[in-house]
């Protein structure tokens, strides 16, 4: 799939984070190319969540840059980051959990609506019209993710791969340009890692969203990524598609070891 | 229950999203409704009026302002006293100033007024949560009074330092002051009421209320989704601010008379408080069921004596209600921690497969 805008879609460029002592991120670069899904992968505290933090706004870097479909956008707060197209779910889900299901998604509408307190209040005229189409909107990937029969149910409520599919959903409603993804799949069964790959799959294709993915299980990255990127002490230290990422000597030895002798 | 939602097939999402989506449902609120706003003030006695069902209309819409903050916007507020007696003083002011300007008026020039005290001690909640919020918003609350108490241009100078309502008619009727009878006074604040309660049921349903619960869920979610924390809660203090302004309005106006700043200590933040925690954080059903049980029941307790039969020396009559007082408060938060409102839609729940167990 070639997007039409020339260029990568994110560019990460020799950025570094420091928590006091700690290099979380040392001199990472990549770059998502539009349409593409990318995984990201390392060893534990390799840094991979810290990198999508900073990608969304959470941690600033203390050096090196960021851009955006072009513009750089390295200071910016999460929610502004939010407003350029770029979602998120987070590892451990993150639902509101006290709300619907159905409000939970409608909230990644919240930057697509407009609205003054009063006509609110009244539920009057463009407030009523605009929570009408948001809603059909939000109906779409509920359909889409299969998720009709919960959608009123609270979302603390639900098991664990349900809440991780109604975060997904959330982060959909939104209509993102880029998707970041953290371990997705982590804690599922086989049958609900299947259905996740292909919802993931079909989110890409479908509304042609680029998606960058946090993951462990080394089956489901070789299968669904186009590209893979592996960090390690928060450096990066392959870049390429799945096979060669497979066979590259730096790989094998952050996973497996170095034999010192 | 005696009716179920069986058979009644939504087609628009606009009937989805309504707020009482049963018919049946609608019929009775409305009907509950038209009944409160004539029964009451055809049969009730003036000690009903003015002891029982005025304070519970007034205090239910603090309740109600209340909740949208702690309840929904997850912002724990003790200021609820201090913004009350904005409002209060606002409208004291106003009303005495223009003496032309319609009550109702005062009453929203004076829950602007407290809005914007509310934004002001609303501003530590971007970087304070919980506790420690609810410490600050405490300030708040001393300040105020405080403030009231010191300032004689805030009573327009009276030596007694009291705010006394003045008579001002609307319609042609007397609304306040020493003259107004208890049925109008009763009417006016029920009127305001069902339209603030609509007026927030509104909100929360909405996008301003999916941003408040956001925040009050996942912080942290809810900004990588787009919501600002800081507009957020400041609208959230605004808007709840608002409802406690027009509530002490109507406190000094519709139900005291006159009041002075010891009408609005930290007593009444937590009478408030504790309506909004028994009807159940994040229900509008909650804030008026709340408010409810805190008015009636202290009445229930005093006369249940007499009833039984019982003689008791007025003294410990007045222990033994605040003793059972409590007793309940603490009884009903084990049995139901999330308030009288879940406590309602369980029981609706139940009653829908009665009777079989499941």
């Amino acid at each position: 799939m070639s997007g039409a805008t020339p260029g990568p879609l994110l560019e990460v460029d020799g950025v570094s984070v420091r928590f006091g002592a700690l290099l979380a991120l040392q001199q990472v670069s990549l770059t998502v190319q539009p349409g593409e899904v990318l995984a990201i992968i390392g060893p534990n505290g390799a840094g991979k969540t810290t990198l999508l933090n900073v990608i969304s706004g959470f941690y600033h870097p203390y050096q090196g840059r960021i851009r955006f479909a072009g513009r750089d956008r390295t200071w910016l707060r999460p929610p502004d980051v939010a407003a350029l197209g770029i979602a998120r779910t987070f590892q451990n889900v993150a639902l509101f959990r006290g709300m619907s299901v159905l409000d939970n998604i409608m909230t990644g509408r919240l930057l697509r609506m407009r609205g003054n307190v009063l006509l609110d209040a009244l539920w009057w005229g463009p407030a009523r019209r605009q929570e009408l189409e948001h809603r059909a909107f939000v109906e779409r990937i509920i359909d889409f993710l299969e998720i009709q029969a919960i959608r009123k149910t609270p979302a603390g409520r639900l098991p664990y791969g349900l809440q991780k599919r109604v975060e997904l959903a959330r982060a959909l409603a939104a209509e993102p340009q880029l998707l970041l993804l953290d371990e997705p799949m982590a804690g599922m069964n086989v049958e609900e890692k299947e259905d996740m790959c292909r919802f993931i799959l079909d989110v890409n294709d479908e509304f042609d969203t680029t998606i960058a993915l946090i993951e462990h299980d080394m089956g489901v990255v070789m299968d669904i990524s186009d590209r893979v990127i592996v960090l390690d002490y928060g450096r990066k230290i392959a870049d390429g598609t799945p096979e060669q990422v497979r066979k590259d000597q730096a790989v094998l030895d952050a996973y497996l070891g170095v034999a010192h002798d | 229950m005696i009716y179920r939602e069986a058979g009644q097939f939504k087609t628009s999402y606009a009937a989805d999203q309504a707020i009482f989506p049963i018919l049946q449902d609608r019929m009775l609120v409305t009907l509950g409704i038209l009944a409160a706003f004539v029964v009451p003030p055809l049969v009730a006695n003036e000690y009903w009026l003015q002891a029982v069902l005025i304070p519970l209309t007034i205090y239910a819409l603090a309740a109600l302002g209340l909740n949208l903050l702690t309840g929904y916007a997850g912002q724990l507020s003790l200021g609820t006293g201090g913004f009350m007696a904005v409002g209060a003083y606002a409208a004291f002011k106003l009303a005495t100033a223009f003496p032309w300007l319609n009550i109702l008026v005062v009453f929203g020039l004076a829950g602007l007024m407290a809005a914007m005290v509310g934004i002001l001690f609303g501003i530590p909640s971007l970087r304070i949560k919980g506790f420690y919020l609810a410490v600050a918003t405490l300030a708040a609350q001393f300040f105020l009074v405080w403030l009231f108490n010191k300032v004689p241009w805030f009573v327009n100078y009276a030596s007694s330092g009291t705010i006394t309502a003045p008579p001002r008619t609307m319609l042609g009727v007397m609304v306040t002051g020493p003259q107004a009878t208890a049925p109008v006074r009763y009417v006016v604040a029920l009127g305001v009421l069902a339209l603030f309660a609509l007026v927030a049921k509104n909100l929360v349903r909405g996008r301003m209320g999916r941003s408040w619960m956001a925040i009050r869920d996942r912080d942290i979610a809810a900004e990588i989704i787009g919501v600002r924390p800081l507009r957020t809660k400041l609208l959230a203090f605004a808007i709840s601010s608002f409802y406690c302004g027009v509530a002490g309005a109507e406190l000094v106006f519709l139900y005291l008379g006159s009041a002075e700043t010891l009408a609005f200590d930290i007593t009444l933040s937590f009478l408030v408080l504790f309506m909004v925690i028994i009807g159940g954080l994040g229900s509008i059903l909650g804030s008026l069921l709340g408010a409810a049980f805190i008015v009636l029941i202290p009445i229930f307790l005093t006369n249940a004596p007499h009833h039984l039969g019982l003689a008791l020396p007025v003294a410990l009559q007045k222990q033994i209600e605040l003793m059972v007082f409590g007793a309940l408060i603490i009884f009903f938060l084990i049995v139901e921690p999330h308030g009288l409102a879940r406590l309602w839609q369980i029981g609706k729940e139940k009653l829908r497969l009665w009777p079989f167990p499941h």
